[in-house]
């Protein structure tokens, strides 16, 4: 039995040099890279692969598996590419991770490119966070002047370099093929798949693209062993993750903890739902995953028990609601971020999105019909599989798990010919603040 | 206004190093669209014929890729871009009253400058600071646990030229062109200042060694590293 909480990439984030590369090292950092070297690169793909890893992104694919995929002996360069474009609404794991962390990053995106043989790796990371973006810009300096990145890494004979690439405010940049495009120089619009990514990826080449929590985590299996990580977690979902809770708490905060733990006891360690107040409903990941209420409380937040309870794990994503909550609010204001984030590729999300956010928009005003319920579910059907890329098959999903919840509440809007919620009553701040 | 000469050898001499990052030069365009705002502000005609001349696209190639990103500004914006966060954790939480208290201060719509150019407000979608909320992004820099009344005094304060310091960032902040240089590529030194994480980051750490909670020791996995070594 583990520890309720184990911090391990946020061991250290109280040192307040925690992002520089000697704090880093003091704390044992680069000593996995020179492990990893005396590897064949095989044997660390082997490694990953036996300890469970499973991609923190939100998917948890395999990751041993996906490097695996990459073809050796092909004759092409090879990359690998973070993605550090960190948007989904209530996700924030991997901002604070590379703010505080970044070594850890870096240091797992050499190991991770000397596993598939690349040559040139890249962070792609969202342009909002300008600080995030200055420690890494100065990681990846500190790194290369150290000898850890750049001709002959530790006398091993193995090259890499890394490039910190810039988004520009487009959350489809965490699709990994609208990454790709993105990193071209193109609109970051999906590309149909197959090929996949790592037969034809960047410049059509075999590309590895993984989240930034998942590629940290890699130094310290390399340190530990595949078993000290698959000692953490549950039967099919190994090892520790960033779980945030956000929202109508007492104390939000991050939790580094072995997946698998319950929402009740993240709560808790969150100081419970604010003073004078009750859960209403959470997202176990984001705003693409479908809402839980108390009735999920006690599953575990693991890949498999989450997908039985109707939901996803995704990035462990815990935004927190109270009573004071309107759902239809809720709903609409995240279908207007797919709105604004569908790239317009696929006319079902283009489209569908753009009459959601109508429909939404009149139902939170009491215009409208039960009709329009019917409608939002009607549309969320003829969105979900019939597009290019996960941001379409889930842009309905807070209309649709909503409706599912709180129709009651849909429907007292109708019959109020308004919202009776007072937003005020939500706000964090007293009346006095405003 | 085209770039005067001076100003096109100093961008050239720039967009060569940025496209010599990449294998292909196409990949570029992203940094040299922050370039060129980095010059005036915003991506004009001007910047989009350099990007297009620099790259051997054509001008409707980079225009549809600029105006594709949110982070692109085809007009001016303020010397302070205000973002306040409006997805729905942060509404609920307060953002619409922040957004609504900032509007109404400032006498501007979504999306537009002050008459003095200082400074713009514009509604943003979710920054990953979730456990700050309700957050308002200045230049990109957080500024985290915001309140309405807190929101006024921060824009009074930059269009006074007051010093103001994100929770989470360097103690200068930077003007928005200075921003847009950082993101092409461009670091301003000031990486090392700010805090490595805000209280929330670390409750969890904190909790875990008010109970003795770790990871568990490598030692008990035979072949692994000395504990010592384990990060």
């Amino acid at each position: 039995m583990t520890d309720t909480l184990t911090p391990v990439l946020s061991a250290h984030w109280d040192d307040p040099e925690c992002f520089t590369l000697a704090s880093y090292r003091r704390a044992g950092g680069y000593r996995a890279l020179a492990r990893a070297l005396d590897m064949p690169p095989d044997d660390v793909i082997a490694l990953v692969k036996d300890s469970g890893l499973r991609g923190r992104g939100g998917a948890g694919f395999p990751t041993g598996q996906k490097w695996a995929f990459i073809p050796q002996g092909d004759g092409k360069p090879h990359y690998l590419t973070l993605n550090a474009d960190e948007s989904e609404p209530g996700t924030c794991k991997d901002v604070p991770l590379m703010m505080a962390n970044p070594h850890a990053l870096i240091e797992g995106m050499i190991i991770t490119s000397y596993a598939i043989r690349g040559g040139l790796a890249f962070i792609y990371v969202r342009g909002e966070v300008l600080h995030v973006i200055r420690r890494l810009q100065h990681a990846v300096a500190e790194a290369r002047e150290a000898g850890y990145l750049g001709r002959d890494i530790l006398g091993s004979g193995y090259s890499l370099d890394i490039v910190v690439h810039a988004g520009a405010g487009a959350y489809i940049c965490g699709e990994e093929t609208g990454l790709l495009e993105s990193l071209e120089g193109y609109r970051g619009q999906p590309r149909l798949k197959p090929p996949f990514p790592a037969i034809e990826g960047l410049y059509a080449s075999p590309t590895v693209v993984n989240n930034v929590e998942t590629i940290a985590s890699v130094p310290s299996i390399v340190a530990n062993g595949a078993a000290w990580f698959a000692e953490m977690g549950t039967e099919k979902s190994k090892g520790f993750g960033l779980f945030s809770v956000s929202g109508h708490v007492t104390s939000p905060g991050q939790f580094e903890a072995p997946l698998g733990i319950t929402m009740r006891e993240l709560l808790e360690l969150a100081g419970g739902v604010r003073a004078g107040h009750r859960l209403k409903f959470w997202t176990p990941g984001g705003s693409s995953t479908p809402i839980f209420t108390e009735e999920q409380l006690d599953v575990p937040l693991d890949y498999e028990a989450v997908a039985a309870a109707g939901s996803m794990l995704g990035t462990r994503a815990l935004e927190v609601f109270d009573e004071t909550t309107c759902a239809v609010r809720a709903a609409l204001r995240w279908t207007e971020f797919y709105e604004h984030e569908s790239c317009g590729k696929c006319t079902p999300c283009r489209e569908g999105t753009y009459w959601m956010r109508q429909l939404l928009e009149d139902l939170e005003a009491g215009k409208g019909s039960e009709d329009d319920v019917a409608r939002l579910l009607d549309i969320n059907d003829n969105m979900v599989g019939r597009v290019f890329c996960a941001l379409g098959d889930t842009a309905g999903t807070p209309a649709a798990s909503t409706i599912k919840y709180f129709r009651d509440e849909y429907l007292d809007h109708l019959k109020q010919g308004g919202c009776s919620f007072d937003p005020s009553a939500a706000n964090l701040f007293a009346a006095t603040e405003a | 206004m085209p770039f005067s000469q001076q100003a096109r050898t100093r961008l050239e001499a720039d967009a060569a190093e940025i496209i010599a990052r990449y294998p292909r030069s196409r990949s570029a365009l992203l940094p040299l669209l922050y370039l060129v705002q980095a010059e005036e502000g915003y991506v004009s005609t001007d910047g989009i014929a350099f990007c297009a001349d620099r790259l051997g696209l054509t001008e409707a190639e980079v225009t549809g890729v600029a105006t594709f990103y949110t982070l692109f500004k085809r007009h001016p914006v303020g010397d302070y871009h205000v973002g306040v966060c409006t997805n729905t954790l942060c509404a609920v939480m307060g953002g619409d009253a922040i957004l609504a208290a900032l509007t109404e201060h400032l006498g501007l719509g979504n999306d537009e400058t002050t008459a003095d150019g200082k400074v713009s407000v514009e509604r943003v979608e979710c920054n990953a600071a979730c456990i700050y909320a309700p957050v308002v992004m200045v230049n990109w820099e957080f500024f985290d646990n915001m309140t309405p009344r807190k929101a006024r005094e921060l824009v009074d304060d930059l269009r006074a030229g007051r010093e103001v310091t994100p929770s989470r960032g360097p103690r200068h902040l930077c003007t928005w062109r200075e921003a847009c240089r950082i993101l092409a590529g461009y670091p301003d030194g000031q990486a090392t200042d700010g805090p490595a994480a805000g209280p929330p980051d670390l409750l969890g750490l904190k909790i875990a060694r008010e109970h003795g909670w770790t990871a568990p020791s490598a030692d008990r996995d035979p072949g692994s590293v000395p504990a010592e070594e384990a990060q």
